[in-house]
């Protein structure tokens, strides 16, 4: 019982060549930056945007197989879908926002009226039962937003973006929420967004999506752990150097070598993790497992107690120093300075 | 400067309407306005206009759809083909009328042959001339804010489970509803204000196809009086209707239902 999604679209300029897996109870986060093809991902799940090639199929059902001549329409998936900016009805109330899926197939409108109360109750919404959308925070219409795509039943739950049309302020109590309420969803869901805070707090699993293609798949644990891709890197905040690995020395594209402990030969990653760098003016009399490149600091962000550097070289790096360090460093971008790093905490995997 | 020419322009538009309201035979108006032709002249106007009406929603939502979701090579060739009456003298449109629908014309013909319909000076022919000069202005209209409206939202009522067209009845027309009145009443007041498709095409015979501005131009000649009486009663209905859709037709951007 799962959702098996191997889709090939073509759009534009998109290249869309990506092999989903969302085993039922699972919640798996599609993360991925603008334009990497998300959302053409999740509308070709639900339907409303046909497959070129491939197969989207939920249990045993083929719902979408151009090669079969095989397309399901949109509403007759079992599939739900919450919207990036909610998408509620404007000209209906909430209550009959949350019955229209039923009332769509049929159901007579007291009995729909009487499931769409229950589940405004569910959201703790039942008050605002009459309300038009409009009078509703970003937060309650997300939450009606949910309730009307549950309320038909599904088998899938797709949440495109679902947070990303919320303010700052909202946001981590609406996650809380909205994590609630997953949870008591027993089918497939599948979370496209691109902020890894949301994958994190709701995600069983995520697929890291890039122009098109599956980068990277996994619990968030081992994605953080071993980035594929600098997006990925970026995001959990740790340099990522690719290159190639001989004799214990990694070396880069670009020619620059990396000292490490130990790894095998061959194509490799490794990770820098920030504030295992030091900086200083001068190069370091040290000892042999110590790296120093040459570069000049390009940006300097105070975050709290600390500083992250930006220095640029042969080898581009991002240190997180002390602001102590910072300061007694006097450093200024554009200053040429020697970052250090221990091969012992450099770690490296095979790309 | 400015304020100067558009008082000018105001001028321009006032004076007519004042000319009308000078020359007016107030103490017997209601006398002129309740004689059988008059009466007659109006509850004809009314009822073609209200066909024609009915006949462009019937025709012309459908087509206004088509124009903007249907993707397809000469799209703007039948636009410019469906709205052409809105620029072409309506006396071109009922020459042209007569020579589509005529008893001789390509379609009149069998028309005539096989139905026995005959349109040109019936009042069914006042309803046909009404609703080819009316129907476009529904028509660009509704395709208007069809194109505007979010279309997501139309996606999003197919995922639950709607057909396409229990989307469009449920989600795509209530949310053009401002366009729909807006365009309705447009195609209305056009229908109400025709004269030269009617009287080439369907010709003007008191009861049958004289409506209101075909009997205003007929009065003018042997009672200029109650032509200015009938005149009157026309103004003020178009005023009605407009100052009735000028929140909906002139401050459009604002509204928050057709963004919605």
């Amino acid at each position: 019982m799962s959702l098996v999604a191997d889709l090939s679209v073509q759009l534009g300029t998109l290249d869309l060549q990506a092999e989903l897996r969302v085993a039922d109870g699972e919640l798996l986060a599609l993360l991925g930056p603008n334009g990497a093809g998300k959302s053409t991902a999740l509308r070709a799940v639900a339907g409303l945007q046909p497959l070129h090639g491939g197969t989207v199929q939920v249990d045993d059902t083929v719902l979408d197989q151009p090669t079969a001549g095989t397309f399901v329409p949109p509403e007759r998936r079992p599939i739900g879908v919450v919207f990036q900016d909610h998408l509620l009805f404007a000209h209906m109330s909430v209550v009959e926002n949350v019955a229209f899926g039923l009332r769509a197939r049929n159901t007579p409108k007291a009995e729909a009226r009487r499931r769409a109360h229950e589940w405004l109750e569910r959201v703790g919404l039942a008050a605002t039962a009459n309300d038009r959308p409009s009078a509703l925070s970003g937060g309650q219409a997300q939450r009606v937003a949910l309730a009307r795509a549950l309320a038909i039943d599904p088998r899938v739950l797709l949440l495109d973006e679902p947070l990303a049309a919320l303010d700052a302020g909202t946001r981590a109590m609406v996650r809380r929420d909205l994590r609630r309420h997953l949870a008591s969803f027993a089918g497939m869901r599948l979370l496209v967004t691109h902020d890894p805070v949301d994958a994190y707090a709701l995600a069983d699993r995520v697929a890291v999506l890039e122009a098109g293609r599956i980068v990277q798949t996994g619990t968030l644990a081992e994605v953080a752990a071993h980035p594929r891709s600098r997006y990925v890197a970026d995001l959990v905040g740790v340099n990522l150097v690719t290159g190639k690995v001989t004799g214990g020395v990694l070396h880069t594209d670009r020619g620059a070598q990396v000292v490490i402990a130990d790894a095998p030969a061959g194509p490799s990653f490794a990770v820098i993790r920030p504030h295992s760098l030091t900086i200083t003016r001068d190069a370091p009399a040290g000892a042999s497992t110590r790296n120093v490149w040459r570069g000049v600091i390009t940006d300097i962000d105070r975050l709290g107690e600390r500083a992250r550097v930006g220095v640029e070289g042969e080898l581009p790096l991002t240190a997180e120093i002390t602001l102590a360090a910072l300061d007694a460093l006097a450093l200024r971008p554009g200053d040429d300075v020697h970052v250090g790093a221990k091969a012992t905490d450099i770690e490296v995997y095979p790309a | 400067m400015v304020l100067v020419l558009a008082a000018i322009a105001v001028a321009f538009f006032a004076l007519p309407l004042v000319g009308l309201l000078w020359r007016a035979p107030w103490s017997n108006a209601w006398d002129y306005l309740t004689t059988d032709d008059a009466l007659t002249a109006l509850r004809l106007s009314l009822w073609c206009s209200a066909w024609s009406t009915l006949a462009s929603f019937v025709l012309g939502v459908p087509l206004a759809w088509t124009l903007a979701r249907v993707p397809f090579r000469g799209n703007g060739v039948v636009r410019a083909l469906c709205t052409l009456s809105m620029v072409l003298p309506p006396v071109v449109g009922g020459v042209a009328l007569f020579f589509a629908l005529g008893r001789r014309g390509i379609v009149g013909q069998w028309l005539d042959d096989w139905f026995g319909i005959r349109l040109p000076f019936t009042t069914a022919g006042v309803i046909v001339a009404q609703t080819f000069v009316a129907m476009p202005f529904l028509v660009i209209t509704v395709e208007a804010a069809l194109r505007q409206m979010d279309r997501r939202v139309e996606d999003a009522a197919r995922t639950l489970g709607a057909s396409s067209w229990y989307t469009f009845r449920r989600v795509t027309l209530p949310a053009i509803r401002p366009a729909l009145i807006a365009g309705g009443v447009l195609a209305w007041a056009r229908a109400l204000g025709e004269f030269g498709a009617t009287i080439t095409f369907a010709g003007n015979f008191p009861g049958t196809t004289q409506t209101l501005p075909l009997a205003i131009y007929l009065s003018l000649e042997t009672n200029p009086e109650a032509a200015i009486v009938l005149a009157l009663l026309m103004i003020a209905i178009s005023f009605a209707v407009l100052v009735g859709l000028r929140d909906r037709w002139f401050g459009r951007q604002t509204r928050p239902e057709l963004s919605a």
